[in-house]
């Protein structure tokens, strides 16, 4: 029987298990819209495209699957750009339906068009115009299938509004054919027995671990391997929850906001072993000193990110599960008790610590708040600034898929819609939003989407009146000209909140916290929790870019400060 | 170091877009970049001519091969290969000068396809150096239009 494009579409995103789809409607998506009506996929209707976008990434990264969206041409597809671009810096899997103009309209400047597969080139996987109603089954089986493997990352299909009406009765493939697409999962057994055989003659060795931990899902296989070579293992910010950070091995996260532990370890290893991870430049600061003594292994499913900032001695392009696995029966259990010893002196002599006194209550008393609160066991969101990093240091990831934050492009925003496809997609969890005053005022009018869905979503905005982290450059490296980075007319989120059907509370004082944190996890709905901090606090340690940890700056190290 | 790097393509809307934008995005560097149908007319050849260190010359093979549409990836340099451009040049003909060009491009073993009142074109087909050397010639003349294909190359023997 002869299905209409929007039919084939539909039914094809049933047949894939899709649950929720983000979105909004517009002209070029009517015929879709109109199909959805009746078909079991849930639609979230967002307020903002960036909303539906970011809600969709977050929904893949905490369950693991493809997160898809929805929206109309031109605006539409042009407001989901830095949700797609946040996808593809983090590597998460996103397939991105944009309506287009009708065939015959392309290029022409009709009404609400722009060139999608043009302007998202450089921020996807892979793109498609589709251009007949044929292409359009194996484009949707190759778009899941190339977001879902390899290196993840969004997918967009920019898919005009005339072949969605039209219709056809050609067989459905299953299958995709992709000659040039073919991701390497099993690492080559010679370069394993090379990084087997580096690592097993290292004395001071370092794991240094990535979100591809978390994309495997091999955090069991690092665990054990960490534990059976007395591996100390430090993660970037898309690598935390892969390694229990309550282990005696763990050093936290590494880089400019990392623990100086983690940062000394690497400065002075013999050897590390990078699985999974890039090296930003926000991990290794100056590029010429970090890890300096070192031989480097890399495993990671993307041979392109092997030796691109940094020569690396043994590659091992594959699947990190499937590389760990080899690797592990190769490893020689060792003690390696000195290096351990080092370690243990630097965790002593520079310990993560902020000073507790005041009657504002400390943003890293907050966050340690917030994880008793929870036991350690909900799904942490961010947004971008000082209160990203403040949880990056002072909430202990234990588990996998906990912390989901804007990594890669650092987008202010990000967390609140994410939380929504978090919560969507863990719907027993506890899914908190750690927000900024600043970045929540990006997505704030998701307000409504979680009101309407009743989604029992916690905001707890570290409100500094202030883009702290740009304000805390400023204040180091701009002899504190404060240059548009005070926010004086900040809204009263408390109210905010409220007037759009959630519970707003707010907290001034240290010792209403554990309290109000109480309240708010016991309410089945959304809430919003404003904590007034001091509006001069700063995030420490820090390595300033292009240094090194010779250049950090601790608490109380810098004038003025504490 | 000068690299030759051809890669087959599939013949489909928005690949070279997708390669070209590579090149800028990425910041890499090239003297030329050429594609052209291949014996099956699904695929696509693409050649580029890129300069760099080891370094940026490993990032290009592996983003060329991270482009889904791209099938393979071959870096020419280290294999033995034949290479050839293709140049078109109008050429000005002072009085009196016209045996002397005649002379050169016959050593060159280039053609003359046009011939107009004050001017010629030449067709020369070869690699860069031979093509360079005999626009250096020419220049004494006064070149009034040039368009270059930019390379397209070949390995050598069977594979
Ligand atoms: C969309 C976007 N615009 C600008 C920036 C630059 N930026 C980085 S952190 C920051 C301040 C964030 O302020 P806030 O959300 O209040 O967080 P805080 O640092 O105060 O905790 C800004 C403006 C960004 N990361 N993303
Ligand atoms: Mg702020």
């Amino acid at each position: 029987m002869a299905k209409t494009g929007a039919q084939i579409l539909v039914d094809m995103l049933i047949k894939k298990g899709v649950e929720y789809v983000f979105g909004i409607p517009g002209g070029a998506v009517l015929p879709l819209f109109d199909t959805l009506y009746d078909s079991p996929i849930k639609f979230i209707l967002t307020r903002h495209e960036q909303g539906a976008g970011h809600a969709a990434d977050g929904y893949a990264r905490a369950t693991g699957k493809v997160g898809v969206c929805l929206v109309t041409s031109g605006p539409g597809a042009t407001n989901l750009t830095t949700a797609i671009a946040t996808a593809f810096m983090d590597s998460t899997p996103l397939v991105a339906i944009t309506g287009q103009v009708k065939r015959r309209f392309i290029g022409s400047d009709a009404f609400q068009e722009a060139d999608i597969t043009g302007i998202t080139r450089p921020i996807t996987k892979h793109n498609y115009l589709i251009k007949d109603i044929r292409d359009l089954p194996g484009a949707v089986n190759e778009a899941f299938h190339i977001a879902s493997t390899g290196r993840c990352g969004p997918v967009v299909i920019d898919l005009p509004v005339d072949i969605t009406t039209e219709t056809w009765d050609g067989a459905i493939p299953e299958e995709v054919n992709l000659p040039g697409y073919k991701p390497r999962y099993q690492g080559n057994p010679r370069q394993i027995r090379l990084a087997a055989e580096a690592i097993n003659h290292s004395k001071r060795p370092v794991v240094y671990t990535g979100g591809g931990i978390i994309h495997s899902g091999c955090h069991k296989e690092l665990l054990e391997m960490a534990e059976r070579g007395n591996f100390p293992v430090t993660t970037t910010l898309m690598g935390l929850g892969g390694f229990p950070e309550d282990h005696e091995l763990s050093l936290g996260m590494l880089g400019m906001h990392g623990t100086l532990y983690a940062n000394h370890a690497v400065t002075e290893c013999d050897l590390l072993i990078a699985i999974g991870a890039r090296f930003d430049d926000r991990i290794t600061g100056k590029l010429d000193e970090f890890a300096p003594h070192a031989k480097i292994i890399h495993i990671d499913i993307d041979p392109a990110s092997i030796s691109k900032n940094i020569k690396v001695d043994v590659p091992v392009v594959g699947d990190a599960k499937n590389t760990l696995a080899e690797l592990l029966p190769l490893i020689q259990p060792a003690e390696r008790r000195e290096w351990l010893e080092k370690i243990k002196e630097w965790k002593e002599k520079y310990p993560l610590s902020y000073d507790n006194s005041g009657v504002l209550p400390k943003p890293q008393y907050i966050i340690e708040q917030i994880w008793e609160v929870t036991k350690g066991d909900a799904v942490i969101t961010t947004e971008v600034g000082q209160h990203q990093m403040w949880t990056a240091q002072y909430y202990t990831f234990t588990r996998p898929r906990t912390l989901i934050s804007s990594g890669g492009l650092g987008t202010m925003g990000f967390g609140f819609p994410a939380a929504i496809g978090a919560q969507l997609g863990c719907p027993d969890k506890t899914v908190i939003d750690i927000a900024g005053d600043g970045s929540f005022q990006m997505n704030i009018q998701e307000l409504a989407t979680v009101v309407h869905h009743k989604l029992p979503v916690k905001v707890a905005i570290m409100n500094n009146g202030y883009l702290g982290m740009v304000r805390q450059w400023q204040e180091l490296f701009y002899k504190k000209r404060y240059s548009q980075t005070h926010l004086e007319d900040n809204p009263d989120f408390v109210k905010v909140a409220e007037a759009y059907g959630a519970k707003g509370f707010r907290v001034e004082r240290k010792e209403e916290v554990r309290p109000v944190l109480e309240k708010a996890m016991a309410i089945k709905g959304p809430v919003v929790i404003d904590f007034r901090i001091g509006e001069e606090e700063n995030v420490f340690p820090m390595i300033p870019a292009g240094k090194t940890v010779k250049d950090a700056i601790r608490e109380g190290t810098f004038g003025g400060m504490a | 170091m000068r690299h030759v790097i051809t890669a087959l393509v599939e013949n489909k809307v928005g690949v070279l877009a997708r390669i070209v934008g590579l090149f800028t995005s990425r910041g890499f560097n090239i003297d030329s970049l050429t594609v052209g149908e291949t014996e099956n007319p699904e695929l696509s050849r693409l050649t580029v001519v890129v300069k760099g260190d080891d370094a940026t010359i490993e990032q290009v093979r592996k983003q060329l091969g991270k482009v889904i549409d791209v099938i393979k990836v071959i870096d020419l340099t280290d294999t033995p290969y034949v290479e050839r451009d293709l140049l078109l040049v109008k050429v000005n003909v002072p009085p009196g000068k016209r045996g002397e060009i005649l002379e050169i491009v016959d050593v060159f073993r280039g053609k003359i396809i046009d011939v107009g009142q004050k001017d010629l074109i030449i067709e020369l087909s070869g690699t860069e150096d031979k093509l360079e050397a005999m626009i250096k010639l020419l220049h004494t003349y006064g070149i009034k239009e040039m368009a270059r294909t930019g390379q397209i190359a070949m390995a050598r023997g069977s594979k």
